[in-house]
């Protein structure tokens, strides 16, 4: 069981967090401007990477806020944790910045 | 073997204090200080168990948590506890302990006759023997194999004991109690640092219990002592004998479980059983010491045969003689103590080394000692029924891959043997760490280092006492500064004397010893796994068919499955599979570690979770009243609801006719107070539920309720409730029960990181609000009876609410319904909801006034064709599939889901929708979840298989056709009162366009044919909403 830095709260317990998947996914501005593919790809593809990733986590039995992890996704070790609409933290150690996942017309940066 | 194995003198334990126990039935007399194992060893008891498959005899091998065979059942009644291994066990007076897989006897074992039938019993024989057949499985292979190669028996009474659970942090956890791990926790605590020091055995000092050394002056049992004591006494230092740390896990954070009574009818609620541990250390020691190698050759298993290092303990802790004429095999110098001390004690002994040369101190030792040497030499054969009696040897040809000259025979009465040593790496492995193979000490050690770990001892391949030592002062210290602590002075170092062999070099491999023929020729049995009894021929079968990757071998042989989890076996396994498959051991690997490193029992992981501590139970505040009335309760999510109100003599069917008959002709109460209920309040509150609803909520008036339904972005059905507009910046919405905590966070969510910017807060009030709903024709009669406020249609518009006082009682009253009857919700405050509850009751007992229940509320909603979230949808509906577009806004330009509705799968024209089902026989309910297909098929139509016949076999049906196509299945279905029949709802392929046409549901020996209909059975006008 991790222990999770809450921005809001400080380090707690996995167990009061539920995940959120993929971070820095944005519901498009305007749905029905992306055709079928797109919408599909916002729907259903994620990176679903190994190594470092970006993630959403809510502090379900806390704060209740919603906030972003970077987490080592094979060793679960976790380089930071931030506010949403903070700027992304560098993954420690890394030459080059994080794969970013597969680049969408219209998602939001 | 007859007579006592104790020694007058020497080891642990206390002959001032004799315990008696019985082992299958017998009795016999241990001392305070004896495992059960060791105890029966000085009864001269070999014969433990009865192997699974062939049901051979077995005896003690280890004398710790690796050994694989002596696994017996502890106790009686409810505390009897199945599996557990004799060596492990510490004896207290009265302990009453019998083997398992034995049929009918220990002694006399019918199963043995498997033996026989070896050759078909070879690696895959359940794959290959049953795969035919799931029923002949289930009907006969299963159950008979079961009785056969089921181990232990499991309790047939609720565990009457007490399991703990506690959370720790420390500086240092020293993982072990040995020689490196007690130099470790010293060293760690002389920083000051807070240390916890756990050791599976009762007492610490692990190896050095049974060892002859000198450390620091002293010998060695004098230094446990003080160190122990000094720890002890030392405020920072947590010591936990007789803990297993059974996994570690990210963060270094550990689960132990802590055995605290050994005689089991002691244990109470105050004096729990077992503890668990959690535990989060800054830094782990890793001193978990090492695990003996049996080897591999032909009938390695008769009782008797024990490894070296057992031996000694049994001899040097327990004083307790394994055998008076023992024969020790080796391939290392390190075992050659045990032959010494054996001597010492005067067993005659000889000793059989696989290597050509020995070192020649050791040599002239066992010369001194009178023991014979015989070295190339290789173990041909072990002959003894239930106990070896004869060993023979025959020397290695040049290429050591056979054998030459003439067989020895060797009359014994003990077979010792050791194979090397493998580090107990398994906590290393847990976190991800890798392994190499060590060629010099023909073992795998840990490879990769990992932040806050440190192994040390006998778990880094470090098998002597002197580099125990070394490396736990080192470890320790180092990782209590790592933890934060002061360095301090470094301790003083402690010489060590009497280590009878160096570190390296010590061992020559000996994986498969050279036989008079090769194990899948040889009837003679090279056991690998015992637990599983595997065999080196197994795995050569396992090779030759293709499961060659060590994971696929394990799987097919089962090597390293079971109780031990291979700790003896696993090594040998893999490096046999090496040799045959012309790859180094590095190349095969090993198997995963996974936790726990030993078995642990349930009742200690569920601790005090149990019973009424299971799982939160949410009540409502009318729920004394509902059980004071008889109800029968339901759960939904973690409320208790009441399901129905059977009176006396009532059957379910009964009872919930009489109850819907109520509603639709009377008057009916529901406790409703469990629905979600969240406030969404501020100036953007209607734009945000526009976004979240299908329809439109933004244009409600104040003092107006509406019907909303959510999907999620995929445009899936996702929860259904109502708004009602309280004020211009404030609604109430409800949800359904189950769905009221994920509604809120997916709310939250979007507030939160999509839409920042809406000036928008959430307030859950589900338990703020109490819910009385008052439906049927009679309704409105009886609440004018609690409330002043005029309840005409004309004064009290459907889907409006007012607030009011009703029975004295500040509440809210909304006009909406999901029986179709004339409804009123009563809403007051939580703490009121019995008052009020108590109140409807009493002012309509002349009107007949019918509490009803879950049950009832489903068949009435079910008559309108209205549907429930989760029962009618399953995530994969659209509302067009469930008849609702009259819903979806189409003047939005987007809400959640909107998107998806136009996607090509969504708008297929073959999805399945809801229909109504009317079942052929009247008098039938229809399972919920019975598939719908065309063809009125039944079972005999299509190919399958039936239970098998006398013969064992089972019966292959061909049917005609291939399986039929399935259409769609029934989601609700139940008998109406109202109706006076069945009725059903469902989804089907293209339902909406097959209204009329029929149906089948096939049910096994049945095929019920059924109408499809329009979904609303009762009054599709909607004539009675207004009463």
């Amino acid at each position: 069981m991790l222990l999770i830095r809450c921005p809001y709260c400080g380090l707690r317990p996995e167990v009061e967090f539920s995940y959120g998947g993929e971070a820095h996914i944005s519901r498009p501005e305007d749905p029905n401007a992306l055709n079928d593919e797109e919408w599909g790809d916002f729907l259903f593809m994620r990176a679903n990477q190994k190594g470092a990733f970006r993630e959403r986590w809510v502090h379900t039995h806390g704060c209740r806020r919603w906030f972003n992890v970077l987490r080592d996704t094979s060793s679960h070790e976790i380089h930071a944790t931030y506010e949403v609409g903070a700027p992304k933290p560098d993954v420690p150690g890394a030459a080059k910045p994080v794969r970013k996942p597969r680049a969408r017309k219209s998602a939001k940066p | 073997m007859t007579g006592s194995m104790r020694l007058a003198q020497g080891g642990r334990i206390d002959r001032s204090k004799p315990l008696r126990f019985t082992f299958n039935g017998k009795s016999y007399t241990g001392y305070q200080g004896d495992t059960l194992a060791s105890a029966l060893i000085a009864n001269g008891v070999h014969l433990i168990a009865r192997s699974m498959k062939y049901h051979r005899p077995r005896g003690i091998m280890a004398a710790g948590s690796d050994d694989p065979n002596c696994m017996v059942q502890l106790a009686k009644g409810a505390r009897t506890e199945p599996n557990l291994k004799a060596t492990q066990i510490a004896l207290y007076d009265g302990l009453e302990a019998t083997s398992v897989n034995v049929f009918p006897s220990l002694d006399f074992d019918i199963g043995a006759v498997n033996g026989l039938l070896a050759p078909f019993m070879t690696a895959g024989f359940y794959y290959k023997t049953f795969m035919p057949s799931q029923a002949f499985w289930n009907k006969v292979a299963e159950p008979v194999i079961r009785r056969a190669a089921g181990f232990g028996k499991a309790p047939d009474a609720p565990d009457p004991d007490v399991y703990d659970h506690c959370h720790v942090h420390c500086d240092v956890m020293v993982v072990g109690g040995g020689p490196a791990g007690l130099a470790a926790a010293k060293a760690a605590a002389a920083t000051g640092a807070r240390v916890m020091l756990a050791d599976e055995q009762s007492e610490f000092g692990g190896c050095l219990l049974s060892l002859d050394r000198t450390i620091g002056g002293k010998p060695c049992a004098e230094w446990v002592a003080e160190t122990v004591a000094e720890l002890d006494a030392a405020e920072e230092v947590r010591l936990l004998p007789r803990t297993t740390v059974t996994g570690l896990y990210d963060q270094n954070y550990m689960v132990a479980v802590e055995q605290r009574i050994a005689d089991l009818t002691r244990s109470s609620p105050a004096n729990p059983r077992m503890r668990v541990w959690h535990i989060r250390a800054r830094q782990v020691v890793l001193a978990a010491g090492s695990h003996e190698r049996p080897l591999v050759f032909a009938d390695n298993d008769r009782p008797g045969t024990m490894l070296a290092g057992a031996a000694l303990t049994y001899l040097n802790r327990y004083g307790a003689l394994p055998a008076r004429h023992a024969l020790l095999v080796t391939n290392n110098d390190w075992a050659y103590e045990t032959a010494l001390t054996l001597a010492a004690n005067d067993v005659q002994v000889t000793v059989a080394d696989t290597r050509r040369d020995v070192a020649g101190d050791l040599t002239d030792k066992l010369t001194a000692a009178g023991i014979a040497l015989k070295t190339n030499r290789t173990v041909t054969g072990v002959t003894g029924g239930k106990h070896v009696t004869r060993v023979t040897l025959k020397a290695m040809n040049d290429t050591r891959d056979g054998v030459t000259g003439e067989a020895e025979e060797i009359d014994v009465n003990g077979l010792i043997v050791s194979g090397g040593y493998s580090p107990a790496v398994h906590l290393h492995c847990h976190v991800g760490g890798k392994l190499a193979f060590d060629d010099e000490r023909a073992c795998f050690v840990p490879a990769t280092a990992r932040d806050g770990l440190r192994c040390v001892g006998g778990t880094a391949g470090h098998f002597t006492i002197a580099e125990a030592i070394a490396d736990g002062l080192s470890a320790g210290r180092a990782a209590a500064v790592d933890a934060g602590l002061k360095s301090g002075r470094a301790p003083k170092a402690l010489a060590v004397e009497g280590d009878i062999a160096s570190g390296a070099g010590a061992i020559e491999p000996m994986w498969l010893m050279p036989a008079d023929k090769a194990p899948n020729r040889s009837k003679a049995k090279f056991f690998v796994d015992y637990q599983n009894d595997t065999g080196a021929a197994d795995i050569a079968l396992a090779a030759r068919e293709g499961f060659d990757s060590v994971e696929h071998m394990k799987r097919y042989t089962l090597t390293g499955f079971g109780t031990d989890q291979g700790k003896l076996g696993n090594i040998n396994g893999l490096a046999i599979l090496a040799q045959l498959t012309g790859r180094t051991i590095s190349e095969t690997g090993t198997t995963t570690f996974r936790p726990p490193y030993t078995p642990v029992t349930f009742g200690a992981l569920a601790g005090r979770d149990v019973g009424d501590m299971m799982d939160p139970v949410r009540v409502t505040s009318i729920h004394d009243w509902h059980v004071s009335a008889g109800a029968e309760f339901e759960d939904v999510g973690q409320w208790k609801r009441p399901w129905y109100f059977p009176k006396a003599g009532e059957t379910m069917h009964q009872a919930v006719a009489r109850e819907c008959r109520a509603a639709r002709t009377g008057v009916g109460v529901l406790d409703a107070s469990t629905l979600g209920k969240i406030e969404v309040t501020g100036k953007d509150a209607g734009e945000f539920l526009d976004r979240v609803y299908t329809n439109m909520m933004s244009s409600l008036k104040v003092g107006f309720v509406r019907y909303g339904l959510m999907l999620g972005e995929d445009g899936m059905v996702s929860d259904d409730g109502t708004a009602s507009r309280i004020a211009d910046n404030r609604y109430l919405i409800t949800t359904t029960t189950g769905g009221a905590a994920s509604v809120f966070q997916r709310l939250e969510d979007y507030l939160q990181t999509e839409w920042p910017d809406l000036d928008v807060y959430l307030t859950s009030v589900t338990e703020q609000w109490a819910t009385v709903t008052v439906s049927g024709p009679k309704a409105r009669f009886l609440l004018e009876r609690l409330t002043e406020l005029p309840l005409d249609p004309d004064s009290f518009a459907f889907m409006t609410f007012q607030d009011a006082q009703v029975a004295g009682l500040p509440a809210r009253i909304y006009r909406i319904s999901f029986t179709g009857e004339l409804s009123f919700e009563v809403a007051v405050a939580w703490h009121h909801g019995k008052a009020l509850w108590e109140a409807v009751m009493e002012a309509g007992h002349d009107l007949g006034v019918t509490p009803y229940g879950t049950e009832t509320m489903h068949v009435l909603r079910a008559e309108k064709g209205f549907i429930i979230v989760g029962q009618e949808t399953d995530g994969t509906l659209t509302p067009d599939d469930l008849g609702m577009n009259w819903i979806v806004s189409k003047k939005k330009a987007d809400f959640v889901g909107k998107r998806s509705l136009i996607r090509p799968d969504t708008v297929r024209e073959d999805r399945k929708q809801l229909v109504g089902l009317l079942p052929d026989d009247a008098g039938f309910v229809v399972p919920e979840g019975a598939q719908l297909v065309d063809d009125p098929v039944t079972l005999k139509d299509v190919p399958h298989f039936e239970p098998p016949g006398l013969d064992g076999a089972p019966i292959y049906r061909a049917g005609k056709g291939s399986p039929v196509p399935m259409l769609g299945h029934v989601t609700s279905s139940y008998w109406s009162d109202a109706l006076g029949r069945s009725f059903a709802l469902g989804l089907v392929k293209r339902g909406r366009t097959r209204h009329g046409e029929t149906i089948h549901a096939p049910l096994g020996d049945r095929t019920v044919a059924m109408k499809i209909v329009d979904p609303v059975f009762y009054d599709a006008e909607g004539s009675r909403r207004d009463g």
